[in-house]
């Protein structure tokens, strides 16, 4: 029965009062830990610190502020606001879709068919699209796309203002695609939680279909829904893949920025100045993460 | 029911009709797209037909070549989630429920680190990996296991709170079993849905992987199909169409998985 206790006992055993035995037992107990904890240590812990302090640091590595000096140049600014722009437009667009849609699928079984397949579609879109969705644009509206083609016989040149596919304003249209998805996964549960006696209640106090979404649904759903926009909005700013198979040089979006600083070969101490655009991302990413953190917290208080 | 909570029939499939719609034209085009016939207009079913024809081993080498480290690759990285994170959720819940919390925020953190900052970090670490490890392409799943990390987490936690691990541990070791037999016959099996859904979970983001890949100079199946766009771009949309649909199975899988789990 021993091994019982030592099987159950708690956390706080640990103390003077302890037989040897015991605390070999205790010790063991944490070792199991240790393949995971060196684990997280190699390949999180050490890359992300290396990631945020290589931009402090010259090539030779002295001490140095130019790298983030560097973030606040003029044409780096101006990449971080092409990002801004980009992610806060995709946000916006994919959150008002992706809650219609979850509205829409109110009242639909939620092990039937049709939401299994969204939600395993909105998966598939949301996280593993990528090179492949760039792929699907291209296919649609490229310069020989389906689209383009049909919008060309009915005289509409698609293209009148430039390859603008292969430039920034293209990924509007890819990013909205993975971002309506993500919003349906995210913000469906919270549609969900909607209580009915909520809308009992508001039925019982003579309230209509109107009062029900003005003054219950809307407020209660609000913080999620903001939430939600926050995460959709620090996925498209840390999103690459898309970005890099529809424009395959320059540097118009943070990520690229960081692609062209990590494979120049010609131009000495590029690899700090990644570092330094790494942890103005991390910075932007932490903001807005600890935000929708907050945001959801507040949401979960009455979902349970 | 008439409440006014619900959207009426006509209003939802309007809704889903419109927005599905929309969101089938890319994939279609995809799907036509990879039936053209060279810029000149008409059809062929040259570019699927030469997949598997004489050849094609030759012709698609380097495409094939990037499957299978692909597949490798997300071979590996669910032996990591099996191997390294698995036993530490059982171990944090059964013995140290205390370090829950840090554990899940271990975990959550890759969302808040993107690939494309980790990358960063991930350069120097790898200088060191080859020299241990030599230059294989599976070393990329060191990385990987902290992409899928995540998901992974998620998947396995689920089915964690939803069965009395402690107890059933418990009762297995008073009637005598070690711990390898809890783990092996007990624990496993009453947590085979979630390692499930955390494995397929896993492969679907390994197969859509790209940035760590291409920015650390690797072959896999994005950064091949990528480069293959350039020159053969159809039969790069049938590989992406066959992945997408890959991932789609799997993830009805895991939907499946879900859905049985709330039955029993």
């Amino acid at each position: 029965m021993t091994t019982l206790t030592d099987a159950s006992a708690p956390v706080h055993t640990s103390g003077a009062g302890e037989t040897p035995r015991r605390r070999t037992v205790h010790l063991a107990k944490y070792l199991g830990l240790t393949p995971f904890a060196v684990y997280v240590i190699l390949f999180l812990a050490i890359p992300t610190t290396l990631a945020v302090v290589t931009g402090f640091f010259t090539e030779d590595g002295a001490f140095t502020l130019d790298n983030i000096a560097g973030i606040f140049a003029p044409n780096v600014l101006a990449t971080f606001g092409s990002s801004f722009w980009v992610s806060a437009v995709t946000a916006i667009v994919g959150a008002i879709v992706g809650a219609l849609v979850c509205y829409a699928l109110l009242g639909t079984k939620a092990e039937g068919t049709l939401r299994t397949v969204i939600d395993s579609l909105s998966s598939v879109f949301a996280q593993f699209g990528g090179v492949m969705l760039a792929f699907a644009f291209i296919a649609t509206i490229g310069n020989q796309g389906l689209i383009t083609v049909f919008l060309r016989g009915i005289g509409i040149d698609l293209f009148a203002n430039g390859p603008w596919l292969y430039q920034v304003p293209g990924l509007l249209p890819v990013y909205i695609y993975f971002q309506v998805p993500l919003m349906i996964i995210t913000f469906m549960p919270a549609l969900q939680g909607l209580k009915v006696q909520w809308a009992e209640a508001n039925a019982t106090l003579g309230g209509n279909r109107f009062t029900y979404w003005t003054r219950i649904a809307i407020p209660v759903l609000a913080p999620s829904f903001i939430g939600s926009l926050l995460l959709l909005f620090a996925n498209a700013f840390s999103s690459y893949a898309t970005a890099a198979a529809l424009i395959s040089q320059g540097s118009q979006i943070v990520p690229l920025q960081i692609r062209s600083a990590l494979v120049s070969e010609t131009v000495l101490g590029r690899e700090n100045m990644a570092g330094a655009l790494a942890l103005g991302m991390i910075v932007v990413m932490v903001i807005v993460m600890w935000g929708y953190s907050v945001l959801q917290g507040r949401t979960s208080r009455w979902q349970r | 029911m008439k409440l006014g909570t619900e959207p009426s029939a006509v209003t939802r499939w309007i809704i889903l009709g419109v927005v599905g719609i929309i969101f089938a034209i890319p994939i279609v085009a995809l799907i036509q797209f990879s039936f053209r016939d060279g810029l000149g207009g008409g059809y062929t079913l040259d570019h699927w037909t030469g997949l598997f024809g004489e050849g094609a081993a030759r012709t698609y080498r380097g495409l094939f070549q990037a499957v299978g480290n692909s597949v490798l690759l997300a071979v590996v990285t669910v032996a990591i989630v099996l191997v390294v994170l698995l036993p530490t959720m059982i171990l944090v819940h059964i013995q140290f429920p205390k370090l829950k919390r840090v554990l899940e925020f271990i975990c959550i953190v890759p969302i808040t680190v993107p690939a494309i900052v980790l990358v960063v970090g991930l350069a120097p670490v790898y200088s060191v990996v080859v020299k241990i490890f030599g230059s294989g392409v599976w070393t990329l799943a060191f990385a990987y296991g902290i992409t899928v990390l995540p998901y992974a987490y998620r998947a396995i936690q689920a089915n964690l709170e939803a069965v009395p691990v402690v107890t059933l541990s418990e009762a297995a070791r008073s009637l005598g079993a070690n711990w390898a037999t809890v783990l092996w016959r007990v624990l496993l099996p009453i947590l085979r849905r979630g390692v499930l859904a955390a494995a397929f979970i896993s492969v679907a983001v390994v197969l859509g992987e790209f940035t760590i890949a291409s920015l650390l100079n690797r072959v896999n199946l994005q950064t091949a199909l990528l480069q293959v766009g350039q020159s053969d771009p159809w039969v790069a949309a049938i590989f992406a169409l066959l992945a997408l649909t890959f991932a789609f199975v799997l993830l009805l899988l895991i939907g499946r998985l879900a859905r049985n789990r709330n039955n029993s």
